[in-house]
This record gives structure tokens, sequence and C-alpha cells, in this order.
């Protein structure tokens, strides 16, 4: 036991915690109480409405910030940069707004869109998850897999997707069934990389234990290769889900047949410089990217905080 | 390495490698070596030499430290004992049913509670569920962390997260326990505290013990014999028998005769490295 821990242990006396009883073998230790091991226990006495005030100052605020600097730079790049005559390409934030979200025959198709998308991204996230992982399990478990499949997952990564989606189309079609395939190509290789990653992150020492113990290829697995897995695991869903976003909107960017995404409106918009609702869509597009990454980012830190029984981040 | 029965190879001759020198005779009887190491090499394939022609028993009831200066093969010893790695040279026998190994980390399932880290043999091997959690924590109970069972490896200490691990290791009711400098680590009070309670849990648990450690002190307050490695390739050069009786109360450190062994070992040490 560290010092420290002498003095923690001496210092909480008065603590409520049962101190660990001297075992029967007879240490010489006075085990620190649980309660001692927490030092972040300190917080909890400050009242409500501090900590309230401090979650605005911290996380409300920041945001806040950030979307009114870039409202003023919108206004300030359009009535002070633009010349009257060219304004039209940037329209000021209330005419974006108002000439949009109150006309139902722009709203409705570009809300209609983004369903679609939202839906496209979502079953394109899963798809991905799945194949990143089970790819990476398998490479895990065999070198000569590993060899065979990393030259794929390279080639994923590398080839420019703008080079496939055509083929992908002519192919499958330009169906949601096609814009899927892009997505989960754009999405899958940080799910590979970073769950491979994870798999291979357990130290010689720990599978020595598992060695020694004659765990078998599944418990290995399952027990320590994935568990020491999960932190990476969340990391790899988190860049995915951003990715699976970009890759939505590439797809309804080149697949215009069927029933358009909130990428197919943004070309159609560009092409008839339909700037007012091109600048709504590519705000709800934005926010639509946010809201995923955020969702993820934030199950990211609950699920790994709670995996090590820290709370740290 | 070869399992084999107790006591039937005491008289058969065995192959063994060529550049293993005539093993000595072995007492027949009752006081079969849990752990058994004749002529025993290792050379790695990149061409390091860890080991040569290393003999060495370790009985029941006896805990056997090694020291020796760096790099002279003692991780590697364990690791040849342990089964981990195989020999290249000689002959291993080990006549237990359980063997554990403490690593010089830790070595805990961060994701895991201190009881759950204490369990994964049990788990892994299939004892029932109620059974290996009960064992586990009167493992951790022996080891005074009675009240931690739910905290985490990241909100233990240093010391406590060692003691975790000793727990693991005993929780199996090993016949041969193997320590790869556990307390290395440690801050010297943590390591001080560490050594009385190792030998408390030997003496109540008495398997054959076999621990690495940099520290001549360690070596000879924790051990029934000391056994000197040479520097690289490792051989055995020198043993030193301690006499006492266990419990050993700290105050033995500052014995003359105490001081005498170290001595004795640290001479041994010094004339080899
Ligand atoms: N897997 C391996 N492959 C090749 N060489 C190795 C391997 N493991 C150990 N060695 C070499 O064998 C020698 C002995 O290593 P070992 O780890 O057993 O030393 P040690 O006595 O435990 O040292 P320390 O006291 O620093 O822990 C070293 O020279 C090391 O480089
Ligand atoms: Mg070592």
């Amino acid at each position: 036991m560290s010092s420290l821990d002498v003095e923690r242990a001496a210092g909480a006396t008065t603590d409520t915690a049962p101190t660990a009883p001297a075992p029967a073998t007879g240490t010489d230790l006075v085990g620190p109480t649980p309660g001692t091991a927490r030092p972040a226990d300190a917080p909890d006495r400050v009242s409500r409405t501090g900590a309230a005030l401090r979650v605005l100052r911290d996380k409300v605020l920041p945001v806040v910030a950030a979307l009114a600097g870039l409202v003023a730079i919108w206004y300030a790049v359009t009535y002070l940069l633009l010349d009257a005559d060219r304004r039209f390409l940037l329209p000021p934030p209330h005419d974006v707004v108002g000439n949009t979200v109150t006309n139902a025959n722009v709203m409705d198709p570009m809300l209609d869109a983004l369903g679609q998308s939202v839906a496209v991204a979502l079953v394109g996230l899963v798809v991905a998850v799945a194949i990143g992982m089970g790819w990476a399990v398998l490479m895990s478990q065999w070198g000569f897999v590993e060899k065979v499949l990393y030259p794929y997952a390279v080639i994923l990564q590398t080839v420019p997707i703008l080079a496939l989606t055509p083929l992908i189309g002519i192919w499958m079609g330009y169906g949601f069934n096609a814009r899927i395939v892009v997505c989960v190509i754009i999405a899958v290789f940080p799910m590979i990389s970073n769950t491979l990653f994870g798999l291979q992150s357990a130290s010689q020492e720990a599978h020595d234990l598992f060695t020694l113990n004659k765990a078998s290829r599944a418990q290995r697995l399952l027990k320590l290769q994935f568990p020491a897995a999960v932190p990476a695991i969340f990391t790899g869903l988190r860049n995915a889900a951003g990715l699976s976003v970009i890759g939505t909107i590439v797809g309804d960017f080149f697949f215009q047949q069927g029933s358009p995404g909130i990428g197919s409106l943004l070309r159609v918009y560009t092409l008839r410089l339909n700037m007012d609702p091109l600048f709504m869509a590519i705000i709800l597009t934005a926010l639509f990217g946010v809201a995923v990454f955020s969702v993820f980012a934030a199950l990211d830190r609950a699920v790994v905080g709670r995996w090590y029984g820290t709370r740290r981040r | 390495m070869t399992t084999a029965p107790p006591t039937q190879h005491a008289t058969t001759p065995r192959a063994t490698a060529p550049d293993a020198p005539g093993a000595p005779p072995r007492a027949a009887g009752t006081d079969v070596p849990t752990l058994s190491l004749r002529g025993v090499s290792k050379r790695f394939p990149t061409g390091t030499t860890a080991l040569t022609g290393v003999d060495l028993d370790v009985t029941p009831g006896e805990f056997v430290s090694v020291v020796g200066p760096s790099g002279c093969g003692k991780s590697t010893l364990l690791r040849l004992a342990s089964g981990l790695d195989g020999v290249t040279g000689g002959e291993i026998d080990v006549a237990a049913t359980t063997t554990s190994y403490v690593f010089q980390d830790a070595t805990l399932l961060e994701w895991r509670s201190a009881l759950k880290n204490v369990e994964l043999a049990g788990e892994l091997r299939g004892v029932p569920r109620s059974e290996r959690r009960a064992a586990a924590q009167a493992a951790l109970d022996l080891v005074g962390l009675t009240g931690f069972e739910k905290q985490h490896p990241r909100q233990l200490s240093g010391g406590m997260r060692m003691r975790v691990s000793i727990a693991r290791a005993l929780v199996a009711e090993p016949d041969l326990a193997l320590f790869d400098e556990p307390f290395g680590a440690l801050d010297e009070i943590t390591r001080l505290r560490m050594q009385t309670e190792l030998q408390r849990l030997f003496e109540l648990k008495r398997f054959a013990g076999l621990f690495i450690t940099h520290s001549v002190s360690e070596a000879v307050y924790l051990s029934t014999r000391v056994v000197v490695m040479s520097g690289r390739p490792g051989r055995i050069v020198d043993e030193v028998e301690v006499p006492w009786a266990y419990p050993r109360p700290p105050e033995l450190r500052y014995d003359p005769e105490f001081a005498s062994l170290t001595g004795r070992v640290s001479a041994a040490l010094g004339e080899h490295s």
C-alpha cells in the first residue's frame, strides 16, 4: 500500500464505511475504507445550483458561443463582403430560415428526404458495424486470415469512393440498397481498424494468464480480447457513425432515382440555384451529422467510463 | 515439458539434451520435488542463450528465491517452469496439479471488479459460480481486501492491485506458485508490507514457491533457500539456505544473522555479474 493510502486511511477514521477487518491470518495492515478509494466524492457536497451553473458554463455556453459566432460570420459575409447584386450567393440567415421553414412546399419534401437519409445512414451504420467487427474478429484469430483480409481493408480505405459509386449504381440500381452499400464502404474502415487494434491490445501477460488456465480460443476471445477491445470499438463506432452520414449524402448525391435523400435535394437545389432551400438543406445535413456524432460520443463516454468502473472523462 | 507422475522417475534414466551435465541422484521417497529442472538450457530463435545447465529442485513447502543480474534469464526460467515456453535442452518435471503465476505487473483485467478478477481462473476452468465466488471472496479476505470486492483495478492502489493478483494466484490452491518480481514496481513501505503478508500466506498454504527478485533482503526474508544466478547465459552459481521458521517477524531484517546471509548472497552476486 502506498504511503498515500496510509494517509488516506488515517484521515478516514470518521468515515462511516465499514473498515476492512483484519483477516484471520493477521496482516498487520489497516485496510483503507472503500469510501476513501474514491477521491472524487467531494463534489457531491456542492450545492445543486452550483452544479447546474457549472454544466451551463462548461457544456452549454461553448456550444451557444460557437453557434453565435457562426451566425455572426455568416451575417458579416452576407452584408459586409458581398455586394448587393451578389448577395444571393449567401442569403442572410433570417431569409434562409424565413423562406423555408414556413413554406410547406419546400419543407415537407426536405424533411421526407432527411428521414430517408437518416434511415440509410442508420441501416448503413449497423451493417458497417457488423461487417467491421466480424472482419476484425476473423483477422484477430488467424494470422493467415489477417494477411489475406488486410489488403481488402486497405483497398476499401484508399480507393476513392467516387470511383466506385457509378459502378455500384450500375450493378445494384439506384435505390436504397445501393445507397447503403456506399454508406457501408465509407463507414466500415474505422470499425475494422479500431476493433482489430482493440482485440490485439491485451498484454502478453494477460494472454499468458489465459494460457496457464487452459482457456479455449472462444474463452480468450470473449473474456479477454473482446472486453479489452470495448473502448476501441466505441471509438470506431463514433467515427463510423460520422462517416455513415457522409456516405449517405454521397450516395444520395449520385443516385437520383427512387425517393430522394437530403443529398439528392442538395444537388437539385444547386443545379437550380435555389439558394434559400440549399442553405436550409445544408443546415439540416450538418445538424444530422452533429447529432449522430454527439449521440455516439456520449455513448462512448458513458460506456467506457462504466467499463473501467470510473467516470473520469 | 514432461509432466511425470511423482516418484516414478527418481531412478528411471531419462533422455537428456547433450549439454546437460550428469544429473545428481535424487532422494526417492516422500520429498518428491514439485518442480525439478535438470540441465535446463534455453536458446531463443534469435540466437540469445538465456540459460545453460540449470539444475534446480523445489520441494513442497520450500520457498526458493532466485536473484541474479538483469537479463540473466530469471523470467525465462519461470516461463519454462510454467510451461508457457519450452526448453531447448535438459528436462523439466512438474509434479503439480495446479500452477499459479504472479506477474511483475498485477495484470488484472481492468473491466472486472476485484472479485471478478479473482474468479477468473475458476471461470475459465468451469468451476460453478457459487463455488468460485465463495473461493474468490475467501482469497480476497485472506489478502486483506475485504470490502473492496466491487472496486475496479483503476480504483485501487498499486499495492492493492498486487494483492488482488496474489489472491487470484492463491484461489486455485496451487501446489506450485511462481512469482516474477511481483513487488518490483512497489514503493519501499508497500514492498515490506507485502513481503510480510506473502510470508504469512506461505506459512498458511505451504505451496512450493519459486520467487524472482532483484532484492537480496527480500529473497532472504521470504525464502527457505536463495539461489544466485550468474549473468547471461544464466547458470546457478550459489545456493544459500535460510534457517528461520515461519512466520518471520519483520524485525528479523535487523538480525545480525540476517545481515550475514544477505552479505553472502550479495557477495555471490557480485562475483558473477
Ligand atoms: N522471447 C524472446 N526472444 C528472444 N530473446 C529473449 C526472449 N525473451 C527473453 N529473451 C532474452 O533472454 C535474456 C533473458 O531474459 P529474461 O527476461 O529471462 O531476463 P531476466 O533475468 O528476467 O531480466 P530482468 O531481471 O531484467 O527481468 C535476455 O537477454 C532477453 O533479451
Ligand atoms: Mg524478468
